[in-house]
């Protein structure tokens, strides 16, 4: 019983990454249609700078941190101004195309700088551990789960109560429309990237503690986030959320009970699942076709 | 300006519109057929390697450019066909046989990820076929006692018809190479019949091709088997190219490779197979020529320039340093993707083709004949 609280308590903190990546992806395809390949490497590259500034720079934990996340935001807002802009509005698959372009891009320029060791962060949660009876729960991991729900909450409030997040909703369902009603589609775009590029990063300086910075970390995790999207239905942020956990509690419960190498397959058979048997997701709402 | 006067439905499906593709494609194989008697043996290696992309390019260009539906996981095709290969061999199996049945293996598997795929459209798509691609190559890790694990296969040397082809000889670059030509040939034959209007009808509109009475399911299922044959086929021509292999080396990123040889190729021509793998393949020489020469290059214009010669000599240590910094391939193939995609989505081939109508024209070229139209109104998702 208590191996299996862990093993949830493990999984739920590593769904949570997979999460927040996938709520990065999300929040892009929401406002543009785009599905942003990169979106791993966004968090890759976050995570550097925080290293930069934290660990080479020694600033302390949050103003790194903050720093960070305001370099990548400006960072998101010139990969959507320089790679995605040009060609809104073509075809997805080029689009599909170009992110994966500046995912190897970005991967080897961040290998090229940062070297290809593994780096580590140090945090304010690091070290210590909270006992609960007989039950051992470490505050990296603790850290990563509340900050998911803060990040998760702020997102949906802002997409569903502010004019701002309204316009976003907007513009992803028909671009023209948006910008007949006097809505600035471009600078939207633009403030979208520039969340999901914050997002990511959010994500990256979380989970430095947990599995350490190096500049592969992005392919492998953002292609874990691909099952938590998909589950949670592309497009709802609670969705990305609860997929995001449903699938790190479901890969850390296969490592666990199952035989070695389910653990590693395990997400994308439930992805596969998911995408016969009820293609919207958990949290989407089916679209009727249309001619 | 050649104007070609068509009187009949079969003079527009002609493989041949006129005798001037006779001559040129003539020229094209004559020099193809002499090549291993006159370039280095690294090339033809090269070249055996642009015949096997060439023909996943064709292949990738049924599916995703004549049909439309995008596959990042073809690599698990060739994977599949390659250790097809492998175990038959095992068994004494003649080369004949085991390559045939490597691809009836892969094609029915591509029948199998097909079914799954009618009902998925878009990035659902892709994600779909990520996904196969990775569980198809922890099986091919796990499932020791077929394809011993992560210890890798040796394939032995091909024998056919009872002659040994090494795999350096030019016997086995006229064996890829007579593949490719077939595949070429019976592509085109397949999309001039109607089945491969039916694949560019569902391309276009799967609605409008369902109300012309196509069962859009079917062909769908039909252009994922035929791709996923001919990328078998052709994994058997890259086990034996290898000589060895392993799961490792069916990646995503060889996935991704394959997409990137039609993108950079063109995706609406099979021209566009054949340039991208010959640009894919040769990147990779053409990288290391430039490692090897660019830092000398530079410090001599900066010699000419007036720099000195210490100036000179700092300048050619840096550039070498920069030239051999670890992930410089990968930064210049992302690039590539990207100014690709930005500045020339039609590829090589379209490229090529409006060279050529700028001098059929001259001087009344238009940028526009090209263009591509956008589209903000109509969401992916609502169709």
């Amino acid at each position: 019983m208590l191996d299996f609280v862990q093993q949830l308590v493990s999984g739920v903190a590593l769904g949570c990454v997979y999460g927040l990546i996938a709520l990065g992806f999300v929040l892009v395809y929401k406002a543009t249609e785009v599905v942003n390949f990169a979106q791993g490497d966004l968090m890759m590259l976050g995570g550097f700078f925080a290293f930069t500034f934290i660990g080479m720079m020694g600033l302390n934990y949050w103003i790194g941190f903050a720093g960070a996340v305001a370099a990548m935001a400006l960072f998101g807002m010139l990969a959507e101004r320089v790679v995605v802009r040009p060609i809104l509005g073509y075809p997805q698959f080029s689009i599909i195309m170009a992110t994966i372009g500046l995912g190897y891009f970005l991967r080897s320029v961040a290998g090229m700088i940062w070297g290809t060791d593994d780096l580590k962060i140090e945090t304010p949660f690091s070290q210590g551990v909270l006992r609960i009876g007989s039950l051992v729960l470490a505050y990296d991991k603790l850290s990563v789960i509340a900050a998911t729900m803060i990040l998760c909450t702020l997102l949906y409030l802002f997409f569903n109560k502010t004019t701002l997040g309204t316009a976003m909703r907007a513009s992803s369902e028909n671009m023209l429309a948006a910008y007949y009603m006097g809505i600035p589609v471009k600078r939207v775009v633009s403030i979208v990237w520039a969340i999901s590029a914050a997002v990511a990063t959010c994500a990256g300086v979380l989970l430095a503690p947990i599995t350490f910075i190096h500049s592969n970390v992005g392919l492998v995790l953002g292609l874990k986030a691909f099952p938590a999207a998909v589950l949670g239905g592309f497009g709802s942020i609670p969705g990305a959320v609860v997929g995001g956990v449903l699938i790190g509690v479901i890969e850390s419960m296969a490592g666990f009970y199952l035989p070695e190498g389910w653990k590693d397959v395990a997400p994308y058979l439930v992805l596969l699942a998911v995408l016969l048997l009820k293609p919207e997701g958990l949290f989407g709402h089916h679209v009727r076709k249309k001619v | 300006m050649r104007f070609l006067f068509k009187t009949d439905y079969e003079d527009d499906i002609k493989l041949f519109p006129h005798s001037g593709y006779l001559v040129s494609y003539g020229i094209l194989l004559v020099l193809l057929l002499i090549a291993p008697y006159v370039l280095s043996s690294y090339l033809m290696s090269q070249l055996v390697f642009v015949c096997i992309y060439a023909i996943v390019g064709v292949a990738l260009l049924i599916l995703t450019g004549f049909t439309g539906q995008a596959s990042l996981g073809h690599a698990a095709f060739l994977a599949i066909g390659a250790y097809t290969a492998a175990y038959l061999q095992k068994y004494n199996v003649p080369f004949p046989v085991y390559f045939l049945a490597a691809g009836g293996l892969t094609g029915i598997i591509g029948a199998m990820v097909g079914f799954p795929a009618l009902r998925l459209t878009g990035i659902y798509l892709v994600i779909a076929t990520i996904s196969f691609a990775l569980i198809v190559e922890e099986i091919l890790a796990r499932w020791e006692s077929v394809t011993h694990g992560n210890e890798g296969m040796r394939v032995k040397t091909l024998s056919l018809l009872g002659v040994t082809v090494p795999r350096d000889s030019p016997t086995f670059y006229f064996l890829c190479l007579s593949v490719l030509v077939l595949t070429i040939v019976g592509t085109l034959n397949l999309l001039r019949s109607p089945t491969g209007r039916a694949f560019v009808a569902i391309r276009d509109s799967e609605t409008a091709a369902r109300s012309m009475g196509v069962n859009v399911a079917l062909y769908k299922v039909k252009s994922f088997a035929i791709s996923a044959a001919i990328t078998g086929f052709a994994g058997v021509l890259f086990a034996h190219k290898l000589s060895f292999i392993s799961p490792e080396m069916f990646t995503l990123q060889l996935s991704i490779e394959f997409i990137i040889v039609i993108l950079i190729g063109g995706t609406f021509s099979l021209h566009g197979a054949v340039l991208g793998a010959i640009f894919i393949v040769m990147i990779d020489p053409f990288l290391t020529y430039l490692k090897d020469d660019m830092p000398g290059m530079i410090a001599g214009i900066a010699a000419t320039f007036g720099a000195g010669p210490a100036t000179a000599g700092n300048i050619q240590s840096k550039v070498a340093a920069f030239a051999s910094l670890n992930g410089l391939k990968g930064a210049i193939y992302g690039i590539i993707i990207v100014l690709f995609v930005l500045f020339e989505p039609l590829g090589l081939y379209g490229r090529w083709l409006k060279i050529k109508l700028f001098f059929q024209l001259f001087p009344l070229y238009k940028r526009a004949t090209f263009k591509r139209q956008k589209i903000y109104v109509k969401s992916e998702r609502n169709r």
